[in-house]
């Protein structure tokens, strides 16, 4: 069987039917669950047993969203597949839903959100699935909505399916682009079922330091029971780590600016015109801070 | 959809400006306990627009529930007021967390678009022309 992204866009494909028997396959559930559970490893917060307020992109019946319930924290969850969200309340998941879609932009408040999750959704964003649909164009308003609705040193962690190397360059670049440090970790890389990857992306840190590293990197074989061990190792190896280090030839045109003090006294300057709510400016803004991976 | 969320959209509508906050039209809320964290509203308070969630609670049906002035927080989280019946920071738990909005209207202030909100669920998709690329 072909991915779903190839055979349909999603408010069509995820039907009142499929929607059923996605949440119904305990197979699903199970893939689902164990991904999310990934998802929020590498999400990484605090270790402080707080409530965080997180955001599931592409949330479905909410299967993602279950794993952040279990872990105490309140999430907000935003689907374009109306039977999926209609699955997700048949379930009485915690999470408030928005019909809405993230190739849109997010229509959310900037700084609002301590993480973001996304499981098996942000591949749709690569497809022209109207004619309407501009994917760059889509990438772009969804990455920079994404950055602005994060609280600084927030994480978004987003595992998709790429068609293709080319696909997983897009999201990356245009991830980059919004102003977020990070990369792609892969886990289990050398089997064809069992790969994953993750968007690890960090809003608001200067510099990129390492990736976490991927699952089953060394060639052992994920089995169902045994999830490989990944801490054995301190050595800080990453799987494509991207970043404004490692920019592209247009970010180094940018770069002459700087997006250093200048550049953010600047741009807050435009927020305030635009009637947003800044922070005053004070010694510390557009300080370096310490990475936090 | 509770009041915490709605105190987090925004309209998305090519042009507007904030679209921030949207007004609130309230047919049917429910309620819905949930265990009341400290930490949690600790966290989440700074990031709340208290003048959106005073209106919102009002246009809920709770005019009552909130200071119009958000409360200092030496009140807000005095030792024990979690405790206490009808304490601010119980307010404020029951505003933000058990409030649903089940069927209304979110209205952005900016364009007068209006966003329906059906079985709790706000449907913010736009028309191809409000998409703002
Ligand atoms: C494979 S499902 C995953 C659902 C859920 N995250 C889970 O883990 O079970 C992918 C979801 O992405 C949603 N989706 C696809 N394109 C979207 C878009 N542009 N905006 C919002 N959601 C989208 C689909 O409707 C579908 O519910």
């Amino acid at each position: 069987m072909p991915r779903p992204e190839v055979q349909a866009p999603p408010e069509i494909f995820y039907n009142e039917s499929e929607a059923r028997k996605y949440t119904t396959s305990s197979r699903i559930i199970e893939i689902q669950a164990r991904i999310s559970e990934r998802a929020l490893e590498l999400l990484a917060l605090p270790d402080d047993g707080v409530p965080k307020m997180l955001l599931d992109i592409g949330c479905g019946s909410g299967l993602s969203g279950e794993t952040l319930t279990e872990h105490g924290h309140h999430w907000i969850g935003c689907d374009i597949s109306q039977s999926m969200l209609d699955v997700a309340l048949e379930r009485e998941t915690e999470g408030d839903l928005l019909l809405a879609d993230m190739g849109e932009g997010l229509g959310l408040r900037p700084g609002v959100m301590d993480g973001a999750i996304s499981i098996s959704a942000v591949q749709w964003l690569c497809n022209a699935d109207k004619s309407s649909h501009e994917p760059r164009l889509r990438l772009k308003a969804f990455f920079g909505s994404l950055y602005r609705c994060l609280a600084r040193g927030a994480r978004a962690v987003l595992q998709f399916y790429a068609d293709n190397v080319k696909q997983t360059e897009m999201l990356v670049s245009f991830a980059m682009k919004a102003g977020f440090a990070g990369g792609v970790v892969i886990d289990w890389p050398h089997s064809s079922k069992a790969k994953k990857s993750y968007l690890v992306l960090t809003c608001g840190t200067s510099s990129v330091a390492s990736l976490p590293k991927g699952k089953g990197e060394n060639g052992e074989m994920c089995s169902s029971d045994d999830d490989g061990d990944d801490d054995e190792s301190n050595d800080d190896q990453t799987v494509g780590t991207y970043g404004r280090n490692r920019s592209n030839k247009r970010q180094k045109v940018n770069k002459k600016n700087g997006r250093g003090k200048d550049w953010l006294l600047r741009k807050k300057e435009q927020m305030r015109k635009r009637g947003r709510d800044v922070p005053a400016d004070t010694k510390y803004t557009g300080r370096k801070r310490k990475t936090r991976f | 959809m509770r009041l915490l969320t709605h105190n987090f959209l925004a309209s998305n509508v090519k042009g507007v400006s904030t679209g921030y906050p949207l007004a609130l039209e309230v047919a049917k809320t429910s309620i819905k306990e949930v265990e009341l964290n400290v930490d949690f509203l600790r966290g989440i308070l700074p990031k709340i627009d208290w003048r959106a969630l005073f209106a919102a609670t009002s246009a809920a049906g709770f005019p009552e529930l909130l200071a119009a002035e958000q409360p200092p927080e030496a009140e807000l989280f005095a030792e024990g007021a979690a405790a206490v019946e009808g304490s601010a920071i119980r307010r404020l738990h029951h505003a933000l967390l058990e409030i649903h909005v089940e069927e209304g209207t979110l209205v952005c202030p900016d364009s007068g678009r209006s966003f329906p909100i059906l079985k709790g669920v706000p449907n913010m998709l736009l028309h191809e022309d409000e998409v703002r690329h």
